[in-house]
Parts: structure tokens; sequence; C-alpha cells
């Protein structure tokens, strides 16, 4: 039998990480103090694992300015979007076999 | 990973695409009242076209006065009520999507508004009502993807009762009534018994 905790995304390991993810999937794109105040999390800790999800390209980044402030968007790209889906199947994967022990 | 593990995780990421994208803290109270100051505006627009014996000439000013009396009240309700609902269910009423809400409903409704400002002062009052309605009703269907599904099907039915309207020029202040009042205090009240108040 094949032990689908492998087909589990390493990226995702982390919550906060499917979280944002889950997030990006509904919306076309998403400001940092937007997902801080959503996600109720630190600056840091939510730049850390928006690093982590960027060097994995699970998605963009897109900086501009608000007048002088800084205004940085997030969006999912499509590689980010297929391992979303994928990790999320093989969750209910895992479920489904939990149950039929 | 156990099973209670991954079901919790389940649960937090629809929890939070619904968060992300949905503003869920508007109330069917809301809806039950402004349908309510509808109704009372339209009697008193009624009362003000046929109840006087003496049958002048209509004074639009003071229709367009009452029509705004109305929709003022029922901005300063869904103010507080939004107000109040948000607090209550920790939801921010000031974020990205209760401004991305607000941004979908208003487009419809300003163009609505000035089309209406115009066609007031070319003086094609009969179809002023049939206008607002469908204007409303687009704007219901431009903002639905942002809050309760529900809200789409208000709009289908202001757009009826919009185009029907039209068609019948006469009836616009009866018309005006069922929209505005009558669908407000259905939708309100479907709201109010499917999510709670």
């Amino acid at each position: 039998m094949k032990v689908p905790f492998e087909k589990l995304d390493k990226a995702f390991e982390n919550r906060l990480r499917l979280q944002i993810m889950s997030i990006l999937v509904v919306n076309d794109r998403y400001d940092f103090n937007s997902l801080k105040e959503l996600l109720d999390v630190t600056d840091g800790n939510l730049a850390s694992h928006l690093k982590g999800l960027e060097k994995e390209e699970y998605i963009m980044v897109h900086k501009s300015f608000l007048g002088r402030k800084p205004n940085t968007n997030y969006e999912a790209t499509t590689k980010g979007k297929q391992a979303f889906k994928l990790h999320l199947d093989a969750l209910e994967q895992l479920i489904k076999q939990q149950k039929g022990k | 990973m156990e099973e209670k593990d991954i079901q919790n995780e389940l649960s937090s990421i629809r929890s939070l695409m619904e968060r992300s994208s949905k503003f869920i803290s508007l109330s069917g109270l809301t809806g039950i009242l402004a349908g309510v100051y509808a109704l009372a505006g339209s009697a008193a627009a009624y009362f003000m076209l046929y109840g006087s014996s003496t049958g002048s000439e209509v004074n639009i000013s003071l229709l367009v006065g009452i029509a705004v009396v109305v929709m003022l009240a029922a901005l300063i309700t869904a103010l507080i009520l939004t107000k109040s609902k948000a607090k209550k269910s920790g939801q921010p009423i000031w974020d990205r999507t209760s401004r991305t809400l607000l941004f979908q409903l208003a487009t419809p409704l300003v163009i609505g508004g000035f089309f209406i400002l115009i066609l007031l002062s070319r003086g094609y009052y009969d179809i002023v009502a049939p206008v607002s309605l469908i204007f409303y009703g687009l704007a219901l269907i431009s903002a639905s993807s942002f809050t309760y599904s529900d809200v789409r099907y208000l709009g289908i039915a202001e757009i009826l009762a919009g185009l029907i309207a039209a068609c019948l020029p006469t009836y616009g202040l009866l018309f005006w009534a069922i929209g505005f009042g009558v669908l407000h205090v259905i939708y309100g009240s479907v709201v109010y018994l499917k999510y709670g108040k």
C-alpha cells in the first residue's frame, strides 16, 4: 500500500504557509498588511514564510508604492496552485485511509 | 498526523478562504429595516401624488427629497448594524474585503446616480424608478461575489422589477415600493433566518 504521507508537500509542513496559500488561491492578489491582519501574526514570521513560498516559486511578489508607503502584493503562481491542490488531495486521502482502518 | 489534526487543518483552510474573500458581517435586519423605510417613503410619495385634492402639478424635488431621506436612513442603519455585527464576530469592518465589496457596489450605483440626475434634468421622470431599480440590481450582482451569494438573487429580482416597471410607465411608484420595499423585507427575512441576526 502506498503511503500518501509522501505526497504531502514539504513546503506546506508549516501551518502558516498553508494558510497563506489558501488565501492566495481564492484572491487574485493580497497585500502584506491584509495578510498580517487576517492571520494575526508578526511581521517577521509572515515575511519569512512568504520568502519560503517565494523560493519554491509558489508565489509571486509585486512591489509598488502607494504614495510614499511601500505596498507589497502577493499572487499565487500556477505551480503554487497546483501544489496546493495536490496537498489538499493528499490530506483528503489520509483521512479516507485512517477511516478505513 | 492524526485525523483530528487534518480535519482542523482543512477547516482552518476553508474558513480562511471564506474570510479572506467575503465580507459576512451584513445583517438580515438591515434588509428588513431598509425595506420598511422604502415602503414608508413610497406611501408618503403616494399621498403626495394622489392624496391631495388640488391635483396640482407634481413637485419633483419633494419626491427626490423623499428618496434621498429613505436612502440616507437605510445607509445609516446599515452602517450601525454592520458595525455591531462585525464587532461581535470579530471581523474588522474596514478591511480588504469590505473595501472590495463597497467598490463593487459603488461603481454601478454612482454611474446610475449620475444617469438618474441627467434623466431628471431632461424631464424623463417616469423612467427614473425603473432605472434606479436596474442599476441597484446590477450593483448587487457585482457585489455578490464578495458577500453572501443570496445577494445575487436579490439583484436579479431588482433588475426584473425594473424591466417590468419600464414596460408599465404609470406604475413606477408601485414597482419602486416592490423593489426597494417588499424585496428588501423578503431578502432580509431570508438572511435573518438563514444566518441569524
